[in-house]
């Protein structure tokens, strides 16, 4: 909300005649350091300068190695996570997503003897399957998300669980599941599961910041009743966004029973909230419209940086779980006082203010 | 005006000024109302009835001009102050609770206290009976309010306005949804009311009803007062007359277009209880305006051609070619745009900015290699933004930023940009500066010349008249009149708006139940 410098897109002639119009109303580099997601991207960085000047073993070889393994599930989910979130809804049953995958995974393999492709391929649409069902019911029938996925997350898990007790599959291939801990380069702290998820951010991010698909997703989160007036699918938009959450779960599932070398349906209980925080934390809005994909990542990494640092530090589980959670407060705290400080200045600017607040309010009372 | 000024009035407005930003939404409004009568307030959409009748209520505070109830100066600062005062109104649609009994909705935060301050529901229910009694209607006290016809929820709201002795009723068209036997019970509750001396105003678009019921009657246009007269000493030509009376020929000169092949075609459009049987054609250079009053329906039969509603029956073509229903994709890939009613909540996305609202629809031709950036929207954008001239600073800025004449510019740059060949739209200078009005006239008036078939929708008679070759009259979900620009005058427009020259005052399913 800066005042119009001199703008690069407009002509130098202000002529009378058709208007000219500059593209943006702020330079480029205050569009970039203003944002949340830069925020959230800096702060991970003087996490990293600190953590390794300051914190013992922090810089050593394994410290980011088992960060990058650690938070590789998180990482993953985090995408699809992204995306539904930024439409207003939320998808919470992808961690019993991953169980009940996980445990299919190892049944197919291992009871039922398909190879492990064969297997995987069969639980990634496992996976996809419950995301249809997600997004059958929110997006066709119209009931709310979080009511929905309250409900599957405790079907998937109990579906799990009914399949394998309280058993569990360890019989893997010794190839596959160190393939899961190989690192990309020798003595690199770049686990291969880098290799599946980098190529992963970039659709999604092509997706959701680079494709006509990308912008009415924003658009439903903003304002969905628009979309639809606008030719916006709302409905297949939401079911595709929870099947691929289906989807990436699914491959999750597949990772972690190969990475822990156990399918068991206790697997990845309570990610879920990791995830979503992780997402809250990277800039988006719960109330949809807003964030973007490169401040989620940052924000999945910062939370392991942090975790990993004050481990090394000695600190308790649970002193680290508080320190997050008053991060994650002071973050979306941030959003709110940031629209509360940007309407003040536009009310007393005499701008238009009224009509943004009732219907961001009317957006609200909807969710 | 003075005739009846001797008596006691029971509720004085004068000269009352209401404005919302720069919209004038009363400009001097007079009301005098005497106790022991029922007075009609009539007048066109957007004529200030309702304004009005707000200030009365206390929802909304005056900015100037005299209000005086019961002889007294009042501020209502709130609907509880002018409830406390002793005035009810009646809206069109009662606000009850639904899971709540009907007795304690007329009783709501003031039941009756028994011993040990516990609601004395004996006494409440003994209450509610005696009312209905006096009211000579039969409705359970102990029902819920869910599931009760709009009449006998109506019959609860006058029910609670006589518990709370109120001295002034104003039931703002409390006939819209009626049938004919529930209004007739309505207008004899409201008969005897006057005969206990109390004072009523009744606003209906039914003169017959007006002329049944009423005594006196205002009329008021563009805001102001007009007349009062005894209903003996009026016609309904003369009302009509008075309603419109204004020279509108220049006002919104649309420049003749040559008229070419039928664009869209309805045939037999039908949702129950919204419109019936609804066909008519537009042509390639034509604006045809559906007219008619508020909630006629003709929103509704503009969103179901379009696809964003379901419709029950009937088809629609354009340029021959059947248009999928409940699909709005399918009909702007037709050549459909639709500009629809509220700019803010339908029209735009006003958290995105211009280049993105404008681009909105085209975007999906504007990949390259299935990908879209926000260089190849803001190029798309520029030109329209520029021929519609939306007065911005940069094509980022939001469009919640902007005025409601801009934002509608781009909301129609929007799916100019889609280069349609038929253009819906929805009130298309509803709450927008009178600059901005004649810029988009001009438009709309050129858009026609080059070709293209408007369908237009306006609750402004003046631009119906002005703008449209053709008049289409809708009247509680049908088409009444087709009228041609030659012949179109305010007055056979009202007519067939308010059904006042139809043969049947209520033809059928007004009586639709709505759900509490």
């Amino acid at each position: 909300m800066t005042t119009l410098t001199q703008t690069p897109g407009g002509t130098g002639t202000p002529t009378p005649g058709p208007r000219t119009y500059a593209d943006y109303s702020r330079p480029f580099w205050q569009r970039v350091v203003l944002s949340r997601e830069f925020a959230v991207i800096a702060l991970l960085i003087a996490a990293i300068v600190y953590s390794r000047s300051q914190v013992d073993y922090f810089s050593g070889p394994q410290t980011m190695y088992y960060l990058f393994r650690d938070s590789a599930s998180i990482l993953l989910l985090a995408l699809p996570m992204t995306a539904i979130i930024v439409t207003g809804e939320i998808d919470l049953s992808v961690a019993s997503t991953v169980g009940l995958t996980s445990v299919a995974f190892g049944m197919l393999h291992v009871d039922a003897g398909l190879s492990v492709v064969v297997a995987a391929l069969v639980a990634i649409a496992i996976g996809a399957l419950c995301g249809a069902f997600n997004g059958f019911l929110v997006a066709y029938v119209g009931l709310p998300s979080i009511a929905v996925t309250i409900g599957t997350l405790a079907l998937f898990r109990g579906i799990a669980a009914g399949l394998l007790g309280t058993e569990s599959r360890t019989d893997f291939p010794d190839s596959w599941t160190d393939l899961a801990k190989e690192r990309i380069i020798e003595d690199q702290p770049y686990p291969m599961i880098l290799i599946p998820f980098v190529v992963l951010a970039v659709l999604f991010a092509l997706l959701l910041h680079f494709s006509p698909f990308g912008r009415g997703v924003y658009e439903i989160g903003l304002n969905d009743e628009a979309a639809h007036f606008t030719g916006v699918d709302v409905a297949r938009t939401k079911a595709i966004l929870f099947v691929l959450a289906g989807t990436v779960a699914g491959f999750v599932g597949i990772y972690t029973t190969l990475v822990t070398g156990v399918a068991r349906a206790e697997n990845s209980v309570g990610l879920e909230l990791q995830v979503i925080a992780a997402v809250l934390l990277g800039g988006v809005s719960i109330f949809g419209g807003r964030g973007a994909l490169p401040g989620v990542i940052a924000g999945v990494l910062l939370i392991g940086v942090i975790q990993r640092a004050m481990l090394l530090n000695g600190q308790t589980i649970n002193v680290i779980n508080i320190v997050i959670g008053v991060l994650l407060v002071l973050s979306v705290m941030s959003t709110s006082l940031l629209a509360l400080g940007r309407n003040v200045v536009s009310a007393s600017k005499g701008a238009r203010s009224s009509g943004r607040s009732s219907d961001s309010a009317g957006k609200r009372s909807l969710s | 005006m003075t005739d009846h000024a001797a008596q006691a009035e029971t509720l004085v407005l004068d000269d009352v000024t209401k404005s919302f930003g720069a919209v004038a939404a009363l400009r001097s409004g007079s009301l005098r109302v005497r106790p022991g009568s029922i007075h009609a307030l009539v007048g066109e959409n957007g004529a200030g009835k309702s304004t009005l009748v707000k200030i009365v209520a206390g929802v909304y505070r005056r900015d100037s001009g005299e209000f005086l109830f019961q002889g007294q100066p009042v501020d209502f600062g709130s609907t509880a102050e002018s409830k406390a005062a002793g005035i009810a109104v009646i809206y069109q649609e009662p606000t009850l609770f639904p899971d709540l009994s009907v007795t304690e909705n007329i009783f709501m935060g003031r039941q009756p206290l028994g011993s040990g301050r516990r609601i004395d529901r004996a006494r409440m229910h003994a209450e509610a009976e005696g009312l209905f009694a006096r009211l000579g209607v039969h409705i359970d006290p102990r029902r819920p309010a869910r599931g009760l016809s709009i009449a006998d929820q109506q019959i609860i709201e006058i029910a609670k306005a006589i518990s709370l002795d109120a001295s002034l009723l104003i039931m703002d068209e409390p006939t819209a949804a009626l049938s004919g036997v529930e209004v007739e019970r309505l207008f004899a509750v409201a008969r005897s009311l006057r005969d206990e001396g109390r004072a009523l105003v009744f606003i209906s678009h039914r003169f017959e009803e007006v002329f049944d019921l009423c005594d006196t009657v205002t009329v008021m246009r563009d805001g102001s007062y007009v007349s009062t007269k005894a209903i003996a000493e009026t016609t309904v030509d003369q009302l009509v007359a008075e309603m419109v009376g204004r020279e509108v020929s220049e006002l919104f000169p649309k420049t003749p277009a040559e008229i070419g092949d039928v664009v869209l075609d309805v045939r037999g459009l039908s949702t129950a209880g919204v419109f019936h049987d609804v066909s008519f054609q537009v042509r390639a250079g034509e604006i045809v305006a559906l007219a008619g009053l508020v909630g006629a329906g003709r929103s509704e039969i503009a969103r179901a051609v379009f696809g964003v509603d379901a419709y029950d029956d009937g088809s629609v073509e354009l340029l021959g070619k059947r248009v999928p229903p409940r699909n709005p994709r399918a009909a702007i890939r037709a050549g459909m745009a639709f500009v629809p009613e509220d700019r803010r909540k339908q029209g735009l996305v006003t958290e995105a900015s211009v280049a993105r609202n404008v681009a909105g629809v085209i975007r999906r031709g504007l990949t390259t290699a299935g990908l879209l950036t926000g260089r190849a929207e803001n190029r798309a954008a520029r030109p329209w933004a520029g021929r519609l001239e939306v007065k911005t600073s940069a094509l980022d800025m939001n469009a919640a930023t902007m005025s409601g004449g801009n934002q509608q510019k781009v909301v129609i740059a929007k799916w100019l940009a889609t280069e349609p060949t038929l253009l819906i739209i929805d009130e298309p200078t509803r709450g927008i500066d009178v600059g901005t009005k004649s810029e988009v006239h001009r438009l709309l008036s050129d858009l026609a010349g080059q070709g293209l078939a408007i369908l237009m929708i306006s609750s402004e008679l003046p631009e119906v008249l002005g703008m449209a070759d053709r008049v289409l009259v809708v009247c509680e979900g049908r088409i009444t009149a087709d009228i041609a620009r030659d012949d179109a005058t305010p007055e056979n427009v009202m007519r067939a708006a308010t059904n006042a020259a139809g043969t049947d005052p209520n033809p059928t399913t007004t009586g639709a139940e709505v759900p509490a």
